[in-house]
């Protein structure tokens, strides 16, 4: 299961605790200084005036101290470290189809001004990785690093730095693992009522065939049944998709005893699921008997393969 | 775009004061030139097509520089010689190439920390698609 690879990966790499300090390329330098202030547009004078920075509350010149990062960037071809704690959970989420990446939260604490000639080195430690999460970028995790940056044995600034790992829209790709629960269902084909598959319902039927429960998506709106329009009734907005984890509780069911319904076994259970992402979506629930069914029941989908052209998803109880 | 080059005293300063708004223009140029003088060469921050390819509009602004304009934008403010502690942010909308970002802010606090009174800062960076970054300064004034 995936989450538990992920979950223990997070705590091995955690463990290791602070990589080791990587220097800088170059010293603090007037150079970079120049360049940093020239794009940002910043003015005040004690970052390159010498005269006025020698008379400044900093007795001479000084680095901005919102460079702390820029000066131990790994540059156009650099590579991260072997114990680089942020590039070893990268790779482990992005095995698990969390390949997509967006930085969320960025705080650093200045101890002091850094001074042209200083040279600083990084370090940097797994703090945490929470999730799954379903965000509005799709399902992913939160990954924490913290950063020391030192001149020699003094650490000059830190940083935490938050990044949210995803699974990018047009790769919804579930993981092998989650596919499996397609399972091959000829038995139903005889009496199945077939879906009528429109435009706004065939990304959903596609997701079936390949064991993913897609879920419609307006903006950050998650809606189920699908349909042509947001809950805003903007016709300008097209929806997209998140991949269901696939879990959820029993919300209401009904035990079918008749009429009979050509191809199945009656009693059967019909049951409407609250999925973990908090819509509803019906199916069968199968492999119980009535009698051990109730509200709140813990279940997680799998899908039924009719035939080439139809998989249907059903639920059975959580394992 | 002028500045003071005179740095607030803390008693000219409480909390509830406003800074003045600093407006600055994402040009192409500008998303660029900042991506290269923070050496944060991904090419998202400076190349195009790689941007769409990867599902984004347009190129878009680095987080080293969102730092760099937070600072900026309350030093203006604060004077030359205001001691800058912190700059705590979220992300939150992208600013691609050819939006327009307005930052606002307003002193929210007053703290001690290790004998050092510092005014907390609260910032806004506005862009056309909403909130893109948002966060809070610490500052020390004479």
């Amino acid at each position: 299961m995936s989450s538990t690879t992920i979950s223990d990966a997070a705590q091995r790499i955690v463990s290791q605790g602070d990589s080791a300090p990587r220097l800088a390329r170059d010293p603090v330098n007037q150079p970079m200084v120049n360049n940093w202030v020239e794009a940002i547009g910043e003015t005040n004078p004690v970052y390159n005036d010498p005269g006025f920075a020698a008379r400044s509350v900093h007795g001479g010149l000084v680095a901005p101290p919102a460079m702390a990062q820029v000066w131990t960037m790994r540059g156009l071809h650099g590579q991260r470290a072997d114990d680089d704690p942020l590039g070893a959970m990268t790779a482990v989420l992005d095995a698990e189809g969390f390949t997509s990446v967006v930085a969320t939260d960025s705080e650093q604490t200045y101890h002091r001004y850094l001074r042209p000639g200083e040279h600083v080195a990084a370090s940097a430690r797994l703090e945490s990785v929470v999730g799954p999460k379903q965000t509005a970028l799709g399902e992913g995790w939160f990954v924490t690093t913290r950063t020391s940056w030192t001149v020699g044995e003094e650490v000059v600034a830190e940083m935490l730095f938050r990044v949210l790992k995803f699974r990018p829209p047009g790769e919804h790709r579930a993981p092998d693992a989650d596919r499996a629960r397609v399972v091959d269902a000829p038995e139903y084909a005889a009496g199945v009522l077939r879906p009528v598959i429109s435009a706004d319902t065939a990304f959903f039927w596609e997701g079936t065939s390949v064991g993913e429960l897609r879920i419609q998506r307006w903006g950050e709106t998650l809606r189920h049944p699908p349909g042509p329009v947001g809950t805003g009734g903007d016709l300008a907005t097209t929806p997209d998709y998140v991949v269901a984890r696939g879990t959820g509780t029993l919300y209401s069911y009904v035990v079918h005893h008749a009429p009979k319904v050509p191809g199945k076994r009656l009693p059967f259970v019909v049951a409407l699921v609250e999925l973990d992402e908090g819509v509803r979506v019906l199916g069968e629930l199968i492999d119980v008997g009535p009698e051990d069914v109730y509200i709140g029941l813990a279940v997680s989908v799998v899908f039924l393969r009719i035939d080439d052209e139809l998989t249907l998803p059903a639920w059975q109880v959580a394992q | 775009m002028s500045r003071t080059l005179r740095t607030l005293h803390a008693a000219e300063v409480g909390v509830g004061t406003e800074l003045p708004p600093m407006v600055i223009e994402a040009t192409p140029t500008f998303v660029v030139s900042t991506a290269i003088a923070t050496r944060d060469f991904q090419d998202v921050h400076h190349d195009r097509d790689a941007a769409v390819g990867r599902g984004s509009k347009d190129i878009f602004l680095n987080i080293l520089t969102d730092n760099g304009l937070v600072q900026r934008f309350v030093t203006d403010w604060a004077g030359s010689e205001a001691l800058v502690r912190s700059i705590k942010i979220r992300l939150g909308v992208p600013c691609y190439a050819y939006d327009t970002i307005t930052f606002s802010g307003r002193v929210t606090d007053e703290i001690e920390v290790g004998g050092e009174r510092r005014f907390v800062i609260e910032v806004i960076g506005r862009d056309s698609l909403g909130d893109h970054v948002t966060g809070t300064v610490q500052v020390v004034l004479p």
